[in-house]
């Protein structure tokens, strides 16, 4: 297929292509199969300064912004990889970079960018309280210049992949607080550290390979530099992660959305039933290209949202309407890929499984399509709260 | 020592080329456009050598359009040091002849004043092979063309040139016009850190009016056409038939 004319990012695009092309569809498939972590290529990614993009240059990183970070993201999905073994640690920058203190970035910033500490997990999610964050039970209760932390977490991603993880806990009780998204904070957890002393992690097995996991707190002491701004504003805090969570896998999507439609392309066009290609016909030409219109459009309201996020300005609905629209396309384009490769979709070495998998993950995690539907019709729409 | 590298924006070697319907030539309006792959080679060599001390500067220079700009980026991101480019075109279908590149670029020399110039065999785009040759007549140095190894010893350099049926050593005096082969290296991918550098580096713009060299064509396309699409094959049930037919084709 050609590729799309040059555009103002095609030194990024170029450079992450030529390192991506040093590990194969081979390398993907054998990760996915022994379900082990991509090391060598998250390495390759940090050596090459990719995983510091966004931290500022005083502090050894790029200084680059969500937008680029986006497609940094876009094309390892394209490249037949799979972002979520590292995006973790770009949705997190910034919220170190934008509420830490100046001390904590000094202390941190430096290690994270040359590679030495990763920060690539976020603790929010809880078993009774998905969307419903501000009912969250986990609680860190100031004692002396500690702060105390009890309580549960699940779906924490790449925790035994990473150093450092960002933790949301109730520092005041919901019954102190005039507004239920007031008393929350937010915590920079030493990950090795923890599970000598008070948090304890189960792994979660799942559909794709994703290192996720169960975590529970008994009594974890985190040092009262650790908390990241102000005590009690921590979720307006998070939402930074979260819009650039939500952003940067609707980056992902559209680069898997692209790399189904290229490998279907191919296929269809080289594959002859009775005589002739099967992409001549449009009841298989009209499914890939309703998919790939539709990533393209994805594109456009995910590089609204990365805009609006570098600018500092609200993009709550844009990241959230990027990601629906992303996730949507790449689930087209991954079903129209798989259905085109008939039985040859469902073999390990075409790789079209392995990705159909990992982008319908992206419909459910981080949020699933129902809340942003529900989130647009209450936020931007106006209507009745119906929860 | 510096290094001169001449670099060329052409078509990506990812792109599938279409002709365009008037038969003038390759179609490039919204084509994706990179360096040549044997110019990435020339300026992985430049970096190597002032990595091991045998050069100070590294000097990529590109004549053409003005977004050829891109390619000496991409060549600074890789870790020359500065970039030269000499506008000499406004079309992007506009190919500028190999004499009038050698010439602009005997004009660089002059002024740069360089003890190798690197450039790659030829440019995937019109596999003239010509440049190099033509530079070395118009400077009067050495040349070695072909490159698949490289070895610089004082003022003179040691070239294994990849010739029909096997390898040539020869010995050459310096300064001198390398043209690099496919084996010499593997060029590196630039990291997002130097990426950031290239931005910053300084690059020079010219023109050809500059140099005082003319750079309107003297050959002309006469017709550009595509390969003819391969014919269906043929399943045959046994080897014997295999062979009849190989012989009925004249290929036995």
């Amino acid at each position: 297929m050609q590729d799309h004319e040059n555009d103002e990012f095609q030194d990024i695009r170029d450079a992450v292509r030529a390192l991506c092309a040093e590990f194969p569809d081979e390398y993907h498939r054998k990760i996915d199969e022994e379900r082990t972590y991509p090391e060598a290529f998250v390495d390759a990614l940090t050596r090459a300064g990719w995983m510091a993009a966004l931290i500022p240059e005083e502090y050894g990183g790029s200084g680059l912004g969500l937008t680029e970070a986006a497609v940094i993201m876009e094309e390892i999905n394209r490249a037949g990889g799979n972002s979520g073994a590292c995006h973790g640690q770009m949705y997190n920058m910034n919220t170190l970079v934008r509420h830490g203190s100046e001390e904590q970035r000094r202390r941190i910033l430096p290690r994270l960018a040359s590679g030495e500490l990763r920060l690539q997990s976020m603790g929010v999610t809880e078993p009774t309280t998905g969307t419903d964050t501000t009912q969250l039970k986990t609680t860190a209760v100031k004692k002396g210049d500690k702060y105390v932390v009890n309580g549960q977490k699940v779906w924490i991603s790449r925790v035994q992949h990473s150093d450092l993880m960002i933790l949301l806990a109730r520092t005041t009780p919901l019954s102190e607080v005039k507004k239920k998204s007031e008393g929350l904070s937010i915590f920079l957890v030493d990950i090795k550290e923890a599970l000598q002393s008070g948090m304890t992690m189960r792994p979660i097995p799942n559909m794709v390979n994703h290192e996720t996991n169960e975590l529970f707190f008994d009594n974890l002491e985190i040092p009262e530099e650790n908390l990241i701004g102000e005590e009690g504003k921590g979720f307006k805090y998070i939402l930074t992660g979260l819009n650039a969570e939500r952003t940067l896998i609707a980056a992902e999507c559209i680069g898997d959305g692209y790399w189904f439609t290229d490998r279907v392309v191919k296929y269809v066009s080289e594959r002859n039933v009775f005589g002739r290609a099967i992409g001549q016909n449009q009841g298989v030409q009209f499914p890939i290209a309703e998919a790939y219109i539709e990533i393209e459009a994805a594109n456009l309201m995910c590089r609204k949202a990365s805009r609006l996020y570098d600018a500092g300005q609200p993009c709550g609905a844009e990241a959230n309407m990027a990601k629906y629209l992303a996730a949507k396309a790449s689930w087209e384009a991954a079903n129209s890929c798989l259905q085109f490769h008939g039985g040859f979709g469902f073999a390990c070495e075409y790789d079209v499984e392995r990705k159909f998998r990992e982008t319908r993950l992206y419909q459910v995690a981080p949020i699933s399509t129902n809340l942003i539907l529900s989130y647009v019709a209450e936020h931007v729409l106006d209507l009745p709260r119906s929860f | 020592m510096k290094v001169l590298v001449p670099v060329k924006r052409v078509i990506d070697y990812n792109v599938k080329v279409r002709v365009k319907s008037d038969g003038s030539g390759v179609d490039l309006a919204n084509v994706k456009m990179s360096m040549n792959p044997f110019d990435e080679i020339a300026v992985e060599e430049a970096i190597r050598l002032k990595e091991a001390g045998k050069a100070e500067e590294v000097v990529a220079v590109s004549i053409g359009v003005k977004q050829s700009q891109e390619t000496l980026r991409t060549a600074l991101a890789m870790g020359a040091d500065r970039a030269i480019l000499i506008v000499a075109a406004d079309d992007v279908h506009t190919d500028i002849e190999p004499l009038a590149v050698a010439k602009i670029l005997k004009a660089v020399i002059d002024e740069e004043a360089p003890g190798l110039v690197l450039c790659g065999k030829q440019a995937i785009d019109n596999d003239m092979n010509a440049t190099g040759q033509m530079l070395a007549a118009l400077t009067g140095w050495s040349q070695g063309t072909f490159a698949s190894e490289l070895d610089i010893e004082g003022d003179s350099a040691t070239v294994t040139r990849e010739v029909d049926g096997g390898l040539q050593t020869i010995k050459i005096k310096m300064p001198a016009i390398v043209s690099v082969d496919l084996r010499l290296n593997e060029p590196r991918y630039a990291s997002l850190p130097n990426i950031m550098k290239a931005k910053k580096k300084p690059l020079d713009e010219k023109t050809a009016a500059d140099y005082g060299v003319d750079t309107a064509p003297r050959l002309e396309i006469v017709k550009t056409s595509e390969p003819e699409t391969r014919k269906a094959g043929e399943i045959v049930g046994s080897v014997d038939e295999l062979v009849a037919k190989l012989k009925e084709a004249g290929a036995l």
